[in-house]
C-alpha cells in the first residue's frame, strides 16, 4: 500500500524503476502475496466506502426496527432479502454493520501503530545513536512497558476512565481512548526493532562521513539512519496493525472497547455471543470470520514482505 | 602562524583494561597547500591521527593531551557548535570505501546538497549548481543525471570521485584523505590519485593523506610522516624518506616493495609483528624487530635527531651521528 502511494507520486522512471525491482518481480510471482493484497485491498476500499456502500446506517437509530432483530442471512429459509447477512439482536443490517465496523477496526489500529511507530522509532533512534546512559535508560523504560501485557495495561486504563469520568464520556472519546493505550502499550516493538537496527548503521561509515560533513544529529539519526532502517519498520508494521486490530476486538470483546452504538468488529462479536446459544449464530461468526481474514491477509503480507526485505533470503 | 599545527598529542583509549595510548606526542604543521603523506602499517594509529584531527574519535577514545590548532584555534577544545562549522566545511575527509561512505538510500544530490545548505544560507537551486560544478571538476560526465542518481549506480572509480568532490564542495582549506584508494584497483587508483594532486594544487587545499602504500605517498606528497605504535618515527621530505630512508623501519618498509626488474627473489619482510598497544615495550617501540638495536634502545625513548633533511628518531642513528661529528671534529683536530 505506501510503495504504491510512494510510487504514484514520483516520476515515470521512478515507475518504470519500480517496475524492474526486485520487489514488484518477487510480488508477480508470489500468488499468496498477490491475493493477500488484493483482499487487503477490497477490506480498505470497503472501509473507505462503507457509507456509499452500506444500505443502512447502523449509526442512526431511526433507521432501525426492533421487530427485525435476529433475523438470519438472506440464504437462510426465515431470511429477508433486504437484509443479506441477516440482522443483530438490535435489528441492525449486520453488513452495513460490519462496513462500518471494520472501517473502525481498521482505523484504530492503523492509527494505534502510527502512534507506536512515531514513539517507538524516535526512542529507537535516539537510545540508538546516543547510546550510553541514555540508551540504558530508554531501554529499561522500554523493558519495564514490556512486562505489562498490553491487555492489562489497556484493561486498567480504560476502566479506570470510565469509572472516573462515566460512560457518556467514555463513549465519545471510546474510539481516541483505543488508539492512545494500543498505541503506548507497544512502542518497545518499534524501539528494540529500531534500535537494533541503528547500532548497526551506525558504525557504516556514511554516518562517519555525514558527521565529517558537520551535520547535526538529529539530521543524521533521521535523514541519513532511518531510512536504512525502514525494511524491519515495515516489516513490523503490518504484524503490528494486525495486533492492534486484534487487541482492539479482545479488548471491546470485554466492553471495554467501542461501544455498542459504534461497533467495530470487536463488539460486533462479543454483542452477538449472547445469542449464540438461541441459534443466531451469524451474528458472531460472520464478523469473526471477517475479522480473522483481515488479521490473517496482514499477516501474510507482513511475511511476505520480510521475506522479500531481507536480503539473506534474496534468491536474484 | 602554519595552517594546522598538532602540539604534543596524546589520544587514549579508556578500556576494561585499562588506558590505551593510541597515539603519543605527535607533533607536525602543515601549511596551506602542502601535501603531508602519513604512513605505517594497521594499527599504527594512522586513522585515530585523521579522526582526532577533526575531533571525531569514537568512544571510548578521547584526547587526553596537547593540541590541534587550526587557524590560532584548538580544536581539541571546541564545542559540538564550533566544531560544526569547521568540519565538512574548512576540513573535510574522504574514507577509504567509496562503497560504505555515500548513503545508500540517498540519490548523490541530496547527499551534495545537504552538505551545502548545512553550512551557507543558499537556495536549493544554487546549491545544485555548486553540485554539479564540482562533479565537473571530479571528470564526472554529464554530471546533471548523476545528482539524480543513486550511489550504488555508480562504479567504484565515480564514487570515490564523487566523495572527492563532496570533499571539495565547501571548499575547504584541508582535506583529510583515510587511505582513499585502497578500495579501488590499480589503474583506477592511479587515477584518483592524479585527480587528487591536480586538484590540491588547483585549489591550494592542504593534504593529509593517510596510507600504507608507499608508492602512493611518493607520487603526492611532499613531505612524509612515517608512524610506529602510535608514535611518528621519521619525518622529512617524501624524496628522501623514499631514497635515502634512516631509520630501520622505514627501511624495511621500503624493501618490502615489489621492486620491478628484479626477479625471482623472496620480498623482503620485517620480522614479527608490531607490538600491541597494550603493552608497547619501554624504550623503542620497534627495538624487538630491529636488526640494529644497540643497549640504549631497550631504556629510553628515541628522540628526533636531524639527519639530511629528514628527522629520525632512533638511537643507533642518533649514534651514529655522534660517531661522524666525533670523526669530523677529530679530522678537524688533526689538521689544526
Amino acid at each position: 500500500m505506501n510503495m504504491t502511494a510512494i510510487v504514484e507520486e514520483q516520476t515515470v522512471s521512478n515507475w518504470q524503476r519500480f517496475r524492474q525491482s526486485h520487489f514488484w518481480h518477487s510480488f508477480c510471482i508470489d500468488k499468496v502475496a498477490q491475493i493477500s493484497f488484493l483482499v487487503f485491498v477490497a477490506y480498505v476500499i470497503a472501509a473507505l466506502l462503507a457509507p456509499l456502500m452500506a444500505p443502512f446506517d447502523p449509526y442512526d437509530p431511526g433507521s432501525i426496527d426492533i421487530m427485525n432483530s435476529e433475523l438470519p442471512p438472506s440464504w437462510q429459509e426465515e431470511g429477508d432479502a433486504t437484509f443479506w447477512l441477516g440482522t443483530d439482536a438490535q435489528g441492525r443490517d449486520l453488513w452495513s454493520t460490519i462496513l462500518y465496523g471494520t472501517r473502525v477496526s481498521l482505523m484504530i489500529g492503523i492509527c494505534a501503530v502510527m502512534l507506536q511507530a512515531f514513539l517507538g522509532i524516535c526512542i529507537g533512534l535516539v537510545a540508538g545513536y546516543v547510546g550510553g546512559k541514555v540508551d540504558s535508560l530508554l531501554m529499561r523504560l522500554a523493558d519495564v512497558q514490556l512486562s505489562f501485557s498490553t491487555m492489562m495495561v489497556a484493561i486498567i486504563v480504560l476502566a479506570v476512565f470510565q469509572a472516573t469520568f462515566g460512560t457518556q464520556l467514555y463513549q465519545e472519546l471510546a474510539m481516541v481512548m483505543l488508539i492512545l493505550v494500543i498505541g503506548i502499550a507497544e512502542w518497545p516493538q518499534y524501539a528494540r526493532t529500531v534500535r537494533a537496527s541503528v547500532l548497526a548503521e551506525k558504525e557504516k561509515e556514511y554516518v562517519d562521513a555525514a558527521r565529517v560533513m558537520g551535520l547535526r544529529a538529529p539530521r543524521i539519526m533521521f535523514r541519513h539512519i532511518l531510512p536504512n532502517t525502514l525494511s524491519p519498520i515495515l516489516v513490523i508494521s503490518t504484524v503490528q496493525v494486525a495486533n492492534a486490530i486484534i487487541s482492539e476486538a479482545a479488548l471491546s470483546f470485554l466492553g471495554l472497547g467501542m461501544p455498542v452504538s459504534q461497533p467495530s468488529l470487536g463488539s460486533l462479536i462479543s454483542s452477538g455471543f449472547e445469542y449464540i446459544f438461541s441459534g443466531s449464530w451469524w451474528i458472531t461468526v460472520i464478523p469473526g470470520l471477517v475479522l480473522i481474514v483481515l488479521v490473517l491477509v496482514m499477516n501474510l503480507l507482513g511475511d511476505w514482505l520480510r521475506d522479500v526485505l531481507n536480503p539473506k533470503l534474496y534468491k536474484g | 602562524m602554519a595552517l594546522l599545527e598538532v602540539n604534543n598529542l596524546e589520544v587514549c583509549f579508556g578500556l576494561r583494561k585499562g588506558e590505551v595510548k593510541a597515539l603519543r606526542n605527535i607533533d607536525f604543521k602543515i601549511e596551506r597547500g602542502e601535501r603531508i603523506g602519513i604512513v605505517g602499517e594497521s594499527g599504527a594509529g594512522k586513522s585515530v591521527l585523521g579522526f582526532s584531527i577533526i575531533n571525531l574519535i569514537s568512544q571510548p577514545g578521547y584526547v587526553s593531551q596537547g593540541e590541534v590548532m587550526f587557524e590560532g584555534q584548538n580544536l581539541a577544545k571546541m564545542n559540538h557548535q564550533q566544531l560544526r562549522s569547521i568540519r565538512g566545511n574548512r576540513i573535510s575527509m574522504i574514507f577509504q570505501d567509496p562503497m560504505m561512505t555515500l548513503n545508500p538510500v540517498l540519490t548523490i544530490g541530496d547527499q551534495m546538497v545537504e552538505c551545502l545548505m548545512e553550512h551557507r544560507t543558499i537556495s536549493k537551486q544554487d546549491a545544485r549548481n555548486i553540485a554539479v560544478q564540482k562533479l565537473q571538476q571530479v571528470y564526472i560526465p554529464s554530471p546533471e543525471t548523476r545528482l539524480d542518481q543513486y550511489p550504488h549506480e555508480l562504479s567504484g572509480g565515480m564514487r570515490q570521485r564523487v566523495v572527492i568532490a563532496i570533499g571539495l564542495l565547501m571548499d575547504p582549506d584541508i582535506i583529510i584523505a583515510d587511505e582513499p584508494t585502497t578500495a579501488l584497483d590499480v589503474t583506477i587508483q592511479a587515477e584518483i590519485m592524479e585527480l587528487m594532486l591536480e586538484l590540491c594544487e588547483r585549489n591550494n587545499v592542504a593534504l593529509i593523506l593517510i596510507t600504507h602504500d608507499l608508492g602512493v605517498v611518493s607520487q603526492v606528497t611532499q613531505r612524509t610522516f612515517v608512524m610506529y605504535a602510535g608514535r611518528i618515527i621519521e619525518q622529512g621530505p617524501t624524496k628522501e624518506i623514499i631514497n635515502d630512508a634512516q631509520h630501520p623501519y622505514t627501511q624495511g618498509l621500503i624493501n618490502a616493495l615489489p621492486q620491478m626488474g628484479v626477479r625471482g627473489k623472496r620480498l623482503h619482510q620485517i620480522r614479527g609483528a608490531m607490538p600491541s598497544l597494550q603493552s608497547v615495550p619501554v624504550g623503542c617501540a620497534f627495538r624487538e624487530r630491529c636488526d640494529y638495536a644497540i643497549e640504549n634502545c631497550s631504556h629510553n625513548v628515541p628522540d628526533f635527531t636531524e639527519s639530511g633533511g629528514c628527522k629520525v628518531a632512533c638511537h643507533m642513528v642518533a649514534e651514529l651521528k655522534r660517531e661522524e661529528q666525533a670523526v669530523k671534529l677529530e679530522i678537524k683536530g688533526g689538521a689544526q
